[in-house]
Formats: structure tokens, sequence, C-alpha cells
């Protein structure tokens, strides 16, 4: 026998990966011809390395892309436009995940967003007309282009929307932020 | 998928972006960050184990990556510094749910000495179809759980999100050669944990015949 079984688990991490010198690998495939044991260690990992090497192990949950979007939209300081970037990325993300999730609206954008969102620098017109869509968590001007779900918004006060705990959009509404 | 652009042209086209982004293109971050989406979450869920934690973890460090790219000095490849932000946060989010958090069995895993199998059966491949089956992707996501952070991270990481050995010890702060003593324990566990019920009741095909080696 030239190598051990237990030389063998050590090893069956490299054997898989390809990593083993020619020589190694040729003592091991002797061996396993003859030790049901470690050919058993050795299908065994190489089936756990496929299943959870498989893309369907790395999903992302339902609506992610369209929250992530979101929290950095209410987060980031308006500054310079780049609507094509923002669309080409938005409609990427959305073939990726296959349409708009709403089954976990319940968690589309977390609390946080109130603590690390900028003070406003002045007061938004308590009845400015706004809109807000069904399950956004941020309130626009109508024009705006960045209102998700365009469908279902309502129209509504500032105020309303406010005591609603709506945030405001940091685009349309970037003047009072 | 390779995960960092080993492509110079790609490596040229972040470090563009990125220049805009600091020069006032705020909305080119998005296009940035989209490549890594998966694997910051992947990163965030090995080490909390708790799918709302993890997205929330994962936004964070997404929003943490973007107020501090201006201390990105392209030191290491941003895809790399981006996990190292996620693993860090959420690291810090763990600590604090500690007193609530139940730590697995596994806790008791650890390095020392070598990681013996224990089960020898027959080995009956599942195969990946059977992925299609909830209460198989289930049981991986389970057996997956079982195992302590360590372990879990250097798995998902390189196994799940197929980074190198490299680039998984830079993102996690260790040695290749510690990434490799968990990877071997990990995927070892995992076939121990897994093995019982692969004793014929998953497999929707006939199991490889006895001396046949499923890998090649």
């Amino acid at each position: 026998m030239g190598i051990t079984c237990e030389a063998i688990w050590r090893e069956s991490s490299n054997y898989i990966d390809g990593t083993l010198s020619p020589d190694l690998r040729q003592s091991i495939d002797e061996h396993i011809k003859t030790c049901q044991a470690c050919a058993s260690v050795l299908a065994g990992l190489q089936n756990i390395v496929t299943l959870y090497g498989d893309e369907r192990m790395a999903e992302l949950p339902s609506g992610f892309s369209q929250r992530l979007h979101r929290r950095l939209e209410a987060n980031m300081p308006t500054t310079r436009r780049n609507f094509f970037g923002w669309a080409v990325a938005l409609a990427g993300s959305v073939l990726a995940v296959g349409g708009i999730e709403l089954s976990r609206a319940s968690h589309q954008v977390p609390d946080s967003i109130s603590k690390l969102s900028q003070p406003l620098a002045k007061p938004i017109p308590p009845d400015m007309q706004v809109v807000a869509s069904e399950k956004g968590r941020l309130f626009h001007l109508a024009a705006c282009p960045f209102i998700i779900n365009r469908e279902t918004i309502r129209h509504m006060t500032a105020s309303v929307a406010l005591a609603e705990g709506l945030s405001p959009c940091t685009r349309c509404l970037s003047k009072y932020l | 998928m390779t995960f960092l652009p080993e492509n110079p042209a790609e490596a040229a086209y972040e470090a563009e972006l990125m220049q805009r982004i600091k020069s006032g293109e705020h909305d080119l971050f998005y296009r940035l960050i989209q490549p890594y989406d998966r694997r910051v979450y992947a990163a965030a869920l090995s080490i909390v184990r708790n799918e709302a934690d993890a997205e929330d973890i994962a936004q964070d460090s997404i929003l943490k990556a973007f107020r501090h790219l201006s201390q990105f000095r392209g030191e290491a490849r941003f895809g790399t510094w981006l996990l190292q932000i996620t693993i860090n946060e959420a690291r810090m989010r763990k600590r604090r749910m500690r007193a609530r958090a139940m730590e697995s069995i596994s806790d008791q895993q650890n390095d020392e000495g070598d990681y013996m199998p224990r089960e020898f059966a027959d080995w009956r491949e599942i195969p990946s179809e059977s992925l299609e089956r909830k209460e198989i992707r289930t049981a991986l996501v389970e057996a997956l759980s079982s195992l302590s952070e360590k372990y879990r991270s250097v798995f998902v990481l390189r196994d799940i999100q197929h980074l190198s050995i490299e680039e998984t010890a830079r993102v996690l702060e260790i040695s290749p050669g510690s990434v490799k003593t968990r990877l071997l324990r990990a995927r070892l566990m995992l076939r121990d944990f897994l093995s019982p019920g692969l004793n014929g009741q998953w497999s929707a095909t006939p199991a490889f015949a006895k001396g046949n080696k499923p890998w090649e």
C-alpha cells in the first residue's frame, strides 16, 4: 500500500480541486480501486462540491435588487445625474431577479434609513401635492422619473406622506434635503 | 464566474467607474456594485444565518462602501474590499445579537487534529436536478447552518461563490493554509451531515455502481 486512508482524507479536498501532484493523484487513484471507504469519501466530497456550487444555491432573495436600489436611492446625495446608468443597472437586476416581487414587502426598506438620512435643510411645504406608490417607502413629485410601481401611485399632501412614515425622494425633492 | 476582473479592460472599467463616482456621479455606484451583490449577500448570510439580517447587512455594507469610497486606495481590488466590509459588518452585528443567538453544536468544531469522516457507506450521488426539490435545498441549507462560522464562511466564499483560495484568504484575512484546512473540514462535515439522507431516499437516479467514480 503506497498511501494510507488517513493521508487520503487529508488530501481529499486537494484531490477534488485537482491541485495534487500527478504522482500523489495516481497513488490515490490506485488506492480507491480497492478501498470502498476512501472511494465513498471522495465521491461524497465531489457531490457536495457539485451540489453547493450549483447556481441555484446562490440565488438572491426575490426583490433583493429592487430593495437595494431603493435603499441606495434614499441615501445617496443628489448630484449630477446619470439616469442612463441607473436604467441599465436596474433593467439588468430586474431581468436577473425575474420581475418585481411584492411578497417580501414587509422587508422592503429597513428602518435604518431614517437614521442614515440627512436632516432636512428646510421644511417641505405641508400642502405640497406629492405621490407615493403602493408598496414604496418614498414620496415623490408626480413628474419624478424614479417612481417605482407608478401604476399604483396615490396622491396626497406632503404632510400626509410624512405622517404615514414615508421619506422624501432624494432626487425630485432634493432642494428640500 | 470569476470573482474579480481578471481582464485588464474590466479592471480599467471598474477603476473608471470609481473615479467618476468619486467625482460626483453617484448614480454609477449601483453599476459598480451590481456584479458583487450576490457575494455580498452570501457573505453576510454565512455569518448571521438569517436571511432578513443578511439582507440588511448587505445593504448597510454597500452603503458603507459608498460612503467610504474616497478611502479606497486600490491596494486591494474593489470586490475584495467590499466583501471585507461585509464580513466585518456581519460580525459586528452578530456580536450585538449574540445574547439571543444560539450557536450550533459545531461551536466545538476546531482546527485541532484531523477530521475523520464517519460515514463510509456507498455514497449515492445526489443529482443536480434534485435541487429543484425544495426538501433537498432545505437539507443542504440546514447542513450548512450546522457548521460554525469559521467553516461556513470559508465554504460559502470558496464553494458557493467560487472565490479562489487566495481571494477567500484576503476577504477573511486569514492565511491560504487556513482556508484549505477549514475548507477540507467543512466539506467532510457536510458530507457526514448529509450522508444519512443520501442512502437512496434522495437519489432520483440509480446509485452509481460500486467502484465507479462519479467525479470523473
